[in-house]
């Protein structure tokens, strides 16, 4: 049976963070290899929703990458304004995540 | 067996460690101990500014400590990106602290200063020569860009603290360092692997982080050996395990494949993390792609404005909902009031929390769903008089708003300061983020040894 499964009970660790001054990177890291690695089937994380979730350009993801050693799924886009700058609201990058916490994956029981 | 043992006993100096921790380190023989003093999470003002992100009493507690352990045991120790962007009054702001600690403490060693303030004639230079490219998502550098800048770095790699180690330093006080570096440069001289000591200096540099409880006030051990390394916190408390050790590789960087330094690329995509025993876990297959040419990471920080700003809540229903209202009748108000000046001198900020305090443009959720908010008026202007002036008449303007449907006809916000407005001082932003091609790092780094 299939049935949508919130992201938040897949996960290990959900953040963002600087990566350096002009990018904000994002870890998702699951519980454990089986569970990865049927999120990474589903290709419900891509690139394309990184871009849809916090409305930008595709060109500003910058990278997305599935890390198997640490079932993890990385993504770095490109900061909104450069870290601590005028138009600043989260000089570490730390608070930026919460739109990942939406995401729903279709999962087989 | 081969076996070399780096201590790192705390992720950001003058963040704190506890004593026991540290001593337990100790028991294992360290052959070094190094710490990581900076870096660019702050924001740019440390830079420019030329101040530090942490205390002076508590850089001496944690310094104390790790001078004093590596004087009676007869290791080195190492700091690195000192002060918080390691320029040089970052540099001597530590040198001060370490000469007061070792007054107090009796203690004598030959230390290293490693120099990595910038010169603006050399940087203009290479330049010229077409040897400067941006670091990630940033524009082509300017002779402007550098010319603006209050403080430039480079970010120095292993070369500078084996050549200090070598010099004979007991005691490295570096400034701008690339993370790995001091926990990666007495491995590196001693014959070691480079790809796997860089990628042990990225688990070491944040304390006990990679480890569960995670914290950056606590203490790591790194065990390097021929072919892989192993790491376990030193507080009993903790343990790593590989999912934790696996996280910090990808830990605030771009890419999780590769760890890009100096020295080259650190190819991570063929890693292995096991459990090696309780609370220790077991890297290899780290590599090291050398580069071709050396490219070293610049850094600098201009400059820009003066902030005020002024923090107020809403709590009436009324004019929450017409919140984008209100900011729109203020923006409009002062535009006419200032007439006089151009409008390029300053800028007005709503920080709506509540709202999209938080994310600003990238906030998914269009709806207030709050029963208050907390406003921040922000202005940056080209000097503080300016700031102020701009500060004060959009607080008053806002304050009293006759905005649809008001019937709380005595004031709009609720202050929880007297007084309200807040100047903050100079805004600065990190104009250099670029590397520069150089023959040698010497160019860029210079080694001063000091007798203490």
């Amino acid at each position: 049976m299939t049935k949508e499964v919130s992201i938040v009970d897949l996960v290990k660790v959900i953040r963002s963070k600087n990566a350096g001054p002009f990018e904000l990177t994002f870890d998702i890291i699951f519980k454990d290899k089986l569970t990865y690695e049927k999120v990474k089937k589903s290709k419900v994380i891509t690139k394309e929703l990184i871009a849809k979730l916090y409305h930008i350009p595709i060109e500003k993801v910058l990278y997305f990458v599935e890390f198997d050693p640490a079932n993890a799924i990385k993504a770095t886009i490109v900061r909104p304004v450069d870290s601590g700058s005028i138009g600043e609201t989260d000089v570490y990058g730390a608070q930026q995540h919460a739109p990942l916490l939406g995401i729903k994956i279709p999962y087989e029981e | 067996m081969k076996e070399i043992r780096v201590l790192s006993p705390v992720g950001m100096l003058g963040y704190g460690f506890p004593a026991e921790s540290f001593q337990k380190g100790l028991e294992k023989k360290p052959h070094v101990i190094a710490a990581d003093a900076g870096s660019t999470d702050a924001g740019p003002h440390k830079l420019g500014a030329g101040v530090g992100i942490v205390s002076k009493e508590a850089t001496k507690k944690d310094l104390t400590l790790m001078l004093t352990a590596g004087y009676e045991h007869k290791i080195p120790v190492i700091i690195g990106s000192a002060g918080g962007s390691g320029a040089e009054v970052h540099l001597n702001w530590t040198l001060k602290i370490v000469k007061e600690i070792a007054k107090e403490k009796n203690l004598h060693f030959k230390m290293a200063l490693i120099h990595a303030e910038v010169e603006k004639a050399y940087l203009k230079k290479k330049l010229a020569q077409g040897k400067i490219k941006p670091l990630g998502p940033v524009p082509e550098l300017t002779a402007k860009d550098i010319e603006e800048a209050t403080r430039i770095v480079a970010v120095m790699g292993v070369h500078s603290h084996i050549k200090a180690l070598e010099m004979g330093a007991e005691v490295i006080i570096a400034g701008r360092s690339n993370d790995p570096a001091m926990f990666a440069a007495l491995p590196i001289k001693e014959g070691y692997d480079p790809g796997l000591a860089l990628h042990l200096g990225k688990i070491l540099e944040c304390g006990a982080m990679a480890s569960t409880p995670g914290t950056t006030s606590d203490c790591m051990m790194g065990y390097l050996r021929e072919d892989y390394f192993i790491v376990e916190p030193t507080n009993p408390l903790r343990k790593c395990i590989p999912s934790t050790v696996a996280a910090h590789t990808l830990y605030e960087k771009s890419s999780p494949l590769h760890i890009i330094g100096p020295e080259g690329v650190v190819d991570v995509t063929g890693c292995k993390f096991e459990q090696y025993s309780e609370r220790a876990v077991k890297v290899s297959g780290s590599k090291l792609k050398k580069s071709k040419t050396i490219n070293i990471k610049l850094e600098g920080a201009s400059k820009v404005a003066y902030r005020t700003i002024c923090i107020a809540g809403v709590r009436d229903p009324i004019m929450i909902k017409q919140i984008d209202e209100c900011e729109r009748h203020v923006r409009k108000t002062v535009l006419a009031y200032f007439n006089d000046i151009s409008p390029e001198d300053y800028r007005l900020i709503f920080h709506i929390y509540g709202k999209n305090g938080v994310m600003g443009e990238l906030e998914p959720q269009k709806e207030i769903t709050s029963h208050e908010l907390c406003l921040i008026l922000e202005v940056v202007a080209k000097d503080q008089e300016l700031a102020n002036t701009i500060c004060a008449f959009a607080r008053s303007t806002l304050m009293h708003y006759s905005y649809q449907g008001r019937i709380a006809t005595a004031g709009n916000l609720a202050f929880p300061y007297a007084p309200s407005d807040i100047p903050t001082g100079a805004v600065y932003k990190f104009n250099i983020h670029h590397l520069v091609e150089v023959d040698d790092p010497d160019e860029l780094f210079s080694i001063e040894m000091v007798e203490v």
